[in-house]
């Protein structure tokens, strides 16, 4: 999908966010970003996003072109919601900027608020939904486009562990469905452990790519259970580790 | 409920500690009056007085009208564009920090019109909260919710309009309920500036007719006129914005 070569990024400021990072994202693909803060990790992710530019090196997409609005899906940290909107006009508004009415869009709409459990609460404020559930908007707002690629900066790090362990759970099935393409900022070693199909460990100040490993888990919510879940924990643990 | 109370508690007590400190001490009426006096000043010509402030209060609502149009249309302008951010931000502080009475005067001449002039100069006043409260609003979102509607393409205009003035109106009904206070005090200073050359109906033409005839008990019942129609503003403009955020589902 995506060739990163050498890509390097100075702030105006003078900090080097990222040096040197090569990275090869597959159609398909499950990648975490996993590192501590300040390893330029969500500068990575807004790179390949388009928000930002590198100052060095190269991003070549397969398609040959960067996709279009829509075809990239992103969920921030915060959700990031509308405060005035409701959860369907919130979901509403990458159609509504890409020029649909909201009749043409609600089947979507409806579609993705089912996806995602949200459905009876079309007509809610994100004031009156928990935090679990206003990332669940911001994720159903991501997916609504049905974006080929999905890219998620710490989406669940403010989350109760116990609502955080549901949307992990909730995303692996989203992603085996929908057969799109994540990449996932985290700096938790659990997360990415459990999530990742592919996981690139990251270092800070310049931040760089490290290392990188592969996870032949099963993508499903038994896999905490499994011991295989452990060793891999404990291996990017010691990886994690070696690269600081 | 005790809180609620207070004010009017805290109230009766002065006035009851002002009415009994004037008598004991027979204070003459042209110094202080008794609340008592005023009441009656206000009992003798209650017509009078009210068509006075139905006048001041015409002009505070005409300026704050203008003051919010204008104030909201130039941070909007001042977001649209970086070249009006810069053109306007000292202009507009510049008129902030230049004290009305000073400017007055040339305005009354310049405009002529007696009640042009003093909503003018009522809207100088009221301008700035408006306008800079409404510019820090559109300024509010948070980066991620900009680089959002970047990512899906979304320009200039389409930011403005679904993004930056949306978060604005909370700030702009700020700035509402401020500049109201504030149209009503540039009201008033303008009418004391234009004296008799101005309009010649408005409350602080009264103060100012009273003042010259030593007819305290009259100012007094002008001054709390005023006062009373400062608090009514304050309160009806928080009412109103607290109304349409509460129908908006903000509040």
């Amino acid at each position: 999908m995506l060739t990163l070569a050498n890509v390097g990024r100075r702030f105006p400021s003078g900090t080097e966010a990222l040096r040197d990072a090569s990275l090869r994202l597959q159609t398909g693909d499950f990648v975490a970003l996993l590192g501590p803060s300040g390893c330029g990790k969500s500068t990575l992710l807004r790179l390949i996003a388009g928000l930002d530019a590198p100052n060095t090196g190269t991003l070549t997409w397969d398609a040959g072109q960067p996709p279009a609005p829509g075809e990239i899906g992103y969920v921030f940290q915060d959700a990031t919601l509308l405060p005035w909107a409701t959860t369907e006009e919130n979901v509403f508004l990458p159609l509504r900027l890409r020029g649909l009415s909201r009749t043409q869009a609600r089947p979507d709409i409806a579609a993705v608020l089912a996806r995602v459990g949200l459905t009876g609460f079309e007509h809610a404020r994100p004031r009156q939904l928990s935090g679990g559930m206003r990332m669940r908007v911001s994720i159903a707002r991501a997916l609504v486009t049905r974006p080929r690629l999905l890219l998620m900066d710490e989406p669940f790090a403010a989350l109760d562990e116990f609502t955080r362990h549901r949307l992990q759970s909730d995303l692996l099935s989203l992603w085996r469905d929908l057969r799109c393409t994540v990449v996932f900022v985290t700096h938790s070693i659990y997360e990415a452990a459990f999530l990742a199909r592919r996981v690139v460990l990251m270092t800070p100040r310049p931040g760089r790519i490290a290392r990188e490993m592969t996870s032949n888990l099963a993508p499903s919510a038994e896999t905490r259970l499994d011991p295989a879940y452990a060793a891999l924990v404990a291996r990017i643990t010691q990886g994690m580790e070696a690269a600081l | 409920m005790i809180a609620r109370l207070a004010p009017f508690l805290f109230g009766s007590i002065a006035l009851a500690l002002w009415e009994g400190l004037v008598r004991a001490l027979e204070v003459p009426a042209y110094i202080l009056p008794a609340p008592s006096l005023v009441v009656a000043a206000f009992a003798a010509d209650p017509v009078g007085l009210l068509v006075s402030l139905f006048s001041t209060l015409t002009v505070t609502f005409a300026a704050l009208l203008v003051a919010a149009v204008l104030g909201a249309a130039m941070a909007i302008g001042m977001a649209a564009s970086r070249f009006a951010q810069a053109a306007i931000q000292p202009w507009a502080v510049a008129l902030q920090v230049t004290p009305l009475p000073a400017i007055a005067p040339l305005i009354i001449i310049w405009v002529g019109d007696p009640f042009a002039s003093l909503v003018v100069c009522a809207t100088i006043v009221a301008f700035f909260p408006l306008f800079a409260n409404t510019a820090t609003g559109l300024a509010s979102p948070p980066p991620e919710l900009t680089d959002l509607f970047r990512l899906y393409g979304a320009g200039r205009v389409r930011t403005l309009l679904l993004l930056r003035v949306p978060a604005a109106i909370p700030y702009f009904l700020s700035g509402l309920r401020i500049s109201g206070g504030l149209a009503l005090v540039g009201a008033v200073v303008a009418e004391l500036v234009a004296g008799s050359g101005g309009f010649a109906s408005g409350l602080a033409y009264r103060i100012l007719e009273a003042s010259y005839r030593l007819e305290m008990p009259r100012m007094f019942a002008a001054l709390v006129l005023l006062a009373l129609a400062g608090i009514a503003i304050n309160y009806g403009l928080g009412a109103v914005g607290v109304l349409l955020m509460r129908r908006r589902g903000d509040a």
